[in-house]
C-alpha cells in the first residue's frame, strides 16, 4: 500500500524531532550532574538520542526528495516546523525534573519501539530494531532514578513529585492521533498512537506507585508541538542555541 | 600539566643513608621498576604527595569538562555534536578512573571533592582559560589534550600501580581526542575564510597556554627531584614541553596558519624548535585564581555538588530503604 | 557528610573472553545500580558482554607482605608446567 509522501515525511520529522530536541536537552547536563556516574549515564543517553535522530532525519531528508540532510532538517528549520511533543522541549528544571521527563518520554518510545518493529516501512523497522534496545535501557534506568528518587528521602519525594505534577500535562500529547496518524496506521507504518495508551498507563501507573508517587488526576493535555500548531516559548531558545552556527556561517562544512 | 606545582612534604631527594630499611625496600622496589600497590608500605610523604598529584589530575578532568561543554549545544553538526559529547563524557570518565586510584590510598573521593570546592586544591591552569568560538573545540582536542597526552603518555610507566593502569586505560582512550581536535579545526583552517580566521584566533589564543601545561621551567621547578626519584614524575617539564613543540609546529604549518609564536624556528643544532617562552608572570596569576574564568569554573562545579546533594541523599536514602526492606522479608 | 556512596568494584568479561577481569571501581547507592553505573562507565567502548560488581568493603585481599610464603613456593615446583618435560620428537604432539 503505497502512503502520501508528505504524511510519511510528518510522521518521520515527528520521531526525529523527539529525540533531536529531547537529546538536545538532555546533552545540556553534561559537566553539571550530582555525580560523575549519572553525568557519564546522561551522556550516553544523549548520545543515544543523537544516534536516533540521524536515522529518523536522515530518512525524512530521504522521503522529501529535496537532496537535503538530517543536519539540514535540524539547523536549518523554524520552530513552526518542528514536529516534537512540547514534553521534549520544556526545560530540565532540576535533575529530578528531567529523569521524570525521561522517563514519561522513554516509557512512550518503548511501547512505541516495540510497534515500529513491525512496521510494513523496512527502514522504519530496521530503525526501530536499533532504536528499542537502547530505549529498553533507557526506560529501565529513567525508571529505577524515579523510583530511586520518588522513595528516597522527603526531598527527593517532594521534588518529584512536583516535577510529575509539572510534566503530567504534557503526556496525552503523545497519544494524540490525526490524519497522519491514520493514513501510517492504514498502510501498517506505524500504530494509531492512542492504541499505545492502555500499555503506557500500565507501565507509568506501575512505577509511579512503587515510586510512591500520585498520578495527577487531570487528564487534561497541552498540545501543538507534534501538529506544528503552536510550541512553547522554551523551543525558539533552544534553537536559537542549537542552529546559531549554521546560520551565522551558512554553507560552510564543519 | 594536568598536575602542575606539585608539592612534596620536603625539600630535594631522601638520601639512602637516611632511610628507614623499610623505604630502602621501598625506594629498591622502584628502583627496579616494580609497581607499588594499595596495601604496601610507602612513606607518607609518597602518599601524600600522589593523593596530590592523582587529586589535581582526577580535578582537571572533572573541571575540563566545562570549557568543551560550554559549545555541546552549539556544535553545527548532529555528528559533531556527538563527538564532541563522546568526549566531554570520556573526561568525566577519566576524572572517574582517576578518583578511584585516589582513594585506594585511603582519601575518599567525596573529601578531594570537598578539598576542590574550598579551594584548597587545584586543577590545570589550561581550565581557565574560555572557548571563545568553535574552532577552540577543535585547538582544545588538538592543543590541550596533545599536551595532555604527552605527558600521560610518560605517566603510564609511573611507580604507583592504580595510577598507572588507570593512565593506561586513560590514553587508550585519549588517543580519540587529539585526533577528532585536529580533524575540527581542519575543517576550519580549511573551509572560508571566516571559518579560517577563527582557527587562527583559537591557535593565537591557546599556543602559550598549551604548553604552560607542562609547569613552570625545570630550573625554577623545585619540588620535581623527589618525584623523579619516586617515579610519581617520570619527564621533566622542559623534556615534556619540547616534545609537544616538535611534534605540534609541523601540525600548525599543515593547516597554513601562521605560527602563534614569532620565536618558533627550527634549531638545526639542537634538532628541536626553539620558541619562546611564555609569560610566566601569567601563569602564577591563574595559578592564584586570577584566571579568565577561574571563579566561574569553580562556581559551576560547586553549584553542581549542591544541586545535586538531593539526588545523591534520596537514591542513598532509598537503596537503605531497599536493603531493609529485604532483610525484613528474610 | 558521611552519606558518599559505597565504592563497588567493576569486572568485566569481554566478547572473547574467558573469565571477569577488574576494570576499576565506581560509587553506586546499591548493587542495581552498581551494575547500570558499570553499564555505562566502563563498556562505552564495546568492552563487555557480562558485568560484576562487588563492593569494595567485602573483598578479602592477599597482604603484599605474604607475598614470599603465599606465592614463591609455587616458583619451585617446575613440574607442574608441560614444558619441564621433554618428549621426543618423534611421538608428535602432546
Amino acid at each position: 500500500m503505497t502512503v502520501d509522501k508528505n504524511l510519511l515525511l510528518q510522521f518521520l520529522l515527528r520521531q526525529g524531532d523527539n529525540t533531536l530536541i529531547l537529546g538536545h536537552r538532555v546533552s545540556e547536563w553534561c559537566g553539571h550532574s550530582p555525580v560523575l556516574e549519572e553525568d557519564i549515564a546522561l551522556a550516553n543517553t544523549a548520545l543515544d538520542l543523537i544516534g536516533q535522530t540521524q536515522m529518523w532525519l536522515g530518512y525524512a531528508a530521504e522521503v522529501q526528495g529535496e537532496g537535503k540532510t538530517a543536519d539540514d532538517l535540524a539547523f536549518l528549520r523554524d520552530a513552526w516546523d518542528f514536529r516534537n511533543v512540547l514534553l521534549t522541549e520544556l526545560p530540565n528544571g532540576d535533575f529530578g525534573q528531567t529523569l521524570m521527563r525521561q522517563f514519561l518520554f522513554d516509557a512512550f518510545q518503548s511501547v512505541l519501539m516495540g510497534r515500529l518493529m513491525g512496521s510494513t516501512d523496512e527502514t522504519v523497522a530496521a530503525i526501530a530494531a536499533k532504536a528499542s534496545k537502547e530505549v529498553a535501557y533507557h526506560v529501565e534506568r529513567s525508571a529505577d532514578t524515579v523510583v530511586g528518587l520518588g522513595d528516597g528521602t522527603e526531598e527527593s519525594h517532594n521534588r518529584m513529585q512536583a516535577a510529575l505534577e509539572y510534566l503530567w500535562p504534557y503526556v496525552g500529547e503523545m497519544f494524540e492521533s490525526d490524519e497522519t496518524d491514520a493514513a501510517m496506521a492504514a498502510a501498517g507504518i506505524a500504530p494509531d498512537p492512542s492504541t499505545l495508551r492502555a500499555e503506557y498507563d500500565a507501565l507509568v501507573t506501575r512505577v509511579l506507585a512503587e515510586a510512591t508517587l500520585t498520578l495527577p488526576e487531570s487528564r487534561y493535555a497541552h498540545k501543538g508541538g507534534r501538529t506544528g500548531r503552536m510550541h512553547t516559548e522554551h523551543l525558539g531558545h533552544l534553537l536559537a542555541t542549537m542552529q546559531w552556527l549554521q546560520r551565522a556561517y551558512p554553507g560552510c562544512e564543519w | 600539566m594536568y598536575a602542575q606545582m606539585i608539592k612534596t612534604a620536603h625539600k630535594g631527594v631522601h638520601k639512602r643513608e637516611d632511610m628507614s630499611p623499610e623505604e630502602r625496600a621501598f625506594q629498591d622496589k622502584i628502583d627496579a621498576d616494580i609497581k607499588i600497590e594499595p596495601r604496601d608500605w610507602m612513606p607518607d610523604d609518597y602518599r601524600a604527595t600522589l593523593i596530590r598529584q592523582i587529586g589535581q589530575h582526577a580535578h582537571s578532568e572533572v573541571v575540563g569538562q566545562l570549557p568543551e561543554g560550554n559549545w555541546i549545544t552549539r556544535a553545527p553538526t548532529l555528528e559533531r555534536k556527538a563527538i564532541l559529547l563522546a568526549k566531554v563524557q570520556d573526561e568525566a570518565g577519566h576524572g572517574l578512573y582517576l578518583y578511584s586510584a585516589a582513594e585506594t590510598l585511603g582519601e575518599t573521593r567525596d573529601e578531594l571533592v570537598r578539598l576542590l570546592h574550598e579551594g584548597r586544591m587545584k586543577y590545570s591552569s589550561i581550565f581557565n582559560y574560555p572557548t571563545l568560538n568553535w574552532a577552540d573545540i577543535g585547538a582544545v582536542g588538538w592543543l590541550v589534550d596533545g599536551a595532555a597526552i604527552v605527558n600521560q603518555v610518560a605517566l603510564q610507566r609511573t611507580s604507583y600501580g592504580p595510577y598507572s593502569r588507570a593512565m593506561i586505560r586513560i590514553c587508550k582512550e585519549e588517543s580519540f581526542h587529539a585526533r577528532q581536535g585536529y580533524h575540527a579545526i581542519m575543517k576550519m583552517a580549511f573551509g572560508t575564510p571566516e571559518q579560517k580566521k577563527q582557527a587562527q584566533d583559537a591557535v593565537n589564543r591557546l599556543w602559550f597556554p598549551a604548553i604552560m601545561m607542562f609547569g613552570p621551567s625545570d630550573a625554577d621547578s623545585t619540588h620535581s627531584e623527589q618525584s623523579m626519584a619516586w617515579k610519581i614524575k617520570v619527564k621533566s617539564n622542559d623534556e615534556l614541553r619540547q616534545q609537544f613543540v616538535d611534534q605540534t609546529v609541523p601540525q600548525i604549518e599543515y593547516l597554513g596558519l601562521d605560527l602563534p609564536d614569532p620565536g618558533i624556528k627550527w634549531n638545526e643544532e639542537r634538532g628541536h624548535y626553539d620558541f619562546s617562552d611564555p609569560d610566566w608572570s601569567e601563569f602564577f596569576d591563574v595559578i592564584k585564581g586570577n584566571g579568565p574564568c577561574n571563579v566561574d569554573r569553580l562556581q559551576n562545579r560547586v553549584a553542581a555538588w549542591e544541586d545535586g546533594a538531593w539526588v545523591r541523599d534520596g537514591l542513598l536514602a532509598h537503596a537503605e530503604k531497599k536493603a531493609a526492606r529485604k532483610v525484613a522479608a528474610e | 557528610m558521611k552519606n558518599e556512596w559505597p565504592l563497588w568494584e567493576v569486572f568485566i568479561r569481554g566478547q572473547h573472553g574467558m573469565s571477569h577481569r577488574h576494570v576499576g571501581s565506581l560509587h553506586a547507592p546499591d548493587a542495581d545500580m552498581a551494575i547500570k553505573n558499570a553499564r555505562d562507565v566502563y563498556t562505552r567502548r564495546n568492552e563487555g558482554v557480562s558485568i560484576w560488581v562487588v563492593e569494595a568493603r567485602h573483598i578479602a585481599a592477599t597482604a603484599p607482605g605474604d607475598k614470599g610464603p603465599l606465592f614463591e613456593p609455587s616458583e619451585s615446583k617446575v613440574y607442574r608446567h608441560p614444558t619441564f618435560f621433554d618428549i621426543p620428537d618423534e611421538v608428535g604432539h602432546m
